[in-house]
């Protein structure tokens, strides 16, 4: 692939980038199943790396891509808990319905 | 130059589809399937783009090991089959209204003159790394060709520079969750055990 592949389509990665984003906020809003709540935020994170990496690439600096390594490494790190929770959560629920979990003592 | 308007085409049908198809589908593991699917479509964007090391990176944790974990735990409670929907009948326009609300006003701010005049393409003759021969072939490539690389060399060389301080509270936050995640799965321990 070419050092120049891409050049004159940031403003379109762009807006793949909110496009997909939108995606996973409609997917956090309109979902009750909590797995598929946490996949649409992991959908959002991938939709900020893509503007990161575009901006980075526009502005021909390196930064941009280190800021992805740093969101990908939260992004595993909250994956582990929260799915942890999630599994803690339905041992007493029998559920990954979030409507299911509205008491704060199990 | 047609070739690269081609593949963003059909990258950017394929990530939509598969993100559309995440959100719809009842099956919670064909939602985590078609999520690596748009995972592995934005890879290729991110090597497109100048980014090998964190296309790599994005394939194998991203689309390998966090989908793995997120397939395991869905098959350990048996939650592939997500039930009906229940609860507020106006949760689904709601939502759809309020994502096609976000879209227009992050259309309204990529598109407006403003951020784009912001942008200004900064010369990648400067670049340089912590010892002078290190990475002295990626080093040499992108003076010759004014487009900086993220090859992993570079990146490493970024991560323990610039970066030796993020880098090192990110290993903490890590092993932080590793530690919570244990704590929180693991049995509760008997009486007088």
């Amino acid at each position: 692939m070419s050092s120049q592949s891409f050049a004159l389509l940031y403003p379109y990665l762009l807006g793949l980038s909110a496009l997909i984003f939108t995606l996973g906020v409609i997917g956090v809003l309109a979902r009750r199943n909590a797995l598929i709540i946490f996949m649409s935020v992991e959908l959002m994170l991938n939709a900020a790396n893509l503007a990161f990496v575009t901006f980075a690439r526009q502005l021909n600096q390196l930064d941009g891509q280190v800021f992805v390594f740093f969101v990908m490494v939260v992004a595993a790190a909250e994956v582990a808990v929260g799915l942890a929770l999630i599994t803690t959560i339905f041992k007493t629920k029998k559920s990954t319905n979030v409507d299911d979990i509205s008491a704060m003592r199990g | 130059m047609a070739t690269d308007i081609i593949l963003f085409v059909i990258l950017a049908a394929i990530a939509i589809v598969s993100a559309i198809g995440m959100i719809v589908t009842r099956n919670a593991v064909h939602s985590a399937l078609l999520l690596v699917v748009v995972m592995c479509a934005l890879a290729i964007f991110f090597l497109g783009l100048g980014g090998p090391f964190i296309a790599m990176v994005q394939v194998a944790v991203y689309a390998g090991a966090i989908m793995v974990l997120f397939l395991f735990v869905v098959m350990l409670l048996g939650a592939e089959r997500v039930g009906a929907q229940s609860g507020l009948k106006w949760q689904i326009p709601a939502a759809l209204a309020l994502g096609a609300a976000l879209l227009v006003v992050s259309g309204l701010l990529l598109f407006s003159t403003q951020t784009t005049a912001a942008v200004e393409p900064q010369p990648a003759a400067g670049f340089e790394t912590i010892l002078p021969e290190a990475c002295a072939e990626d080093v040499a490539e992108i003076q010759a060709s004014g487009v900086v690389q993220g090859t992993p060399c570079l990146v490493g060389d970024s991560l323990f520079t610039t970066y030796l301080v993020p880098f090192e509270v990110v290993s903490i936050l890590l092993l932080a969750a590793m530690v919570g995640a244990v704590v929180l799965t693991r049995r509760p321990r008997e009486q007088g055990a």
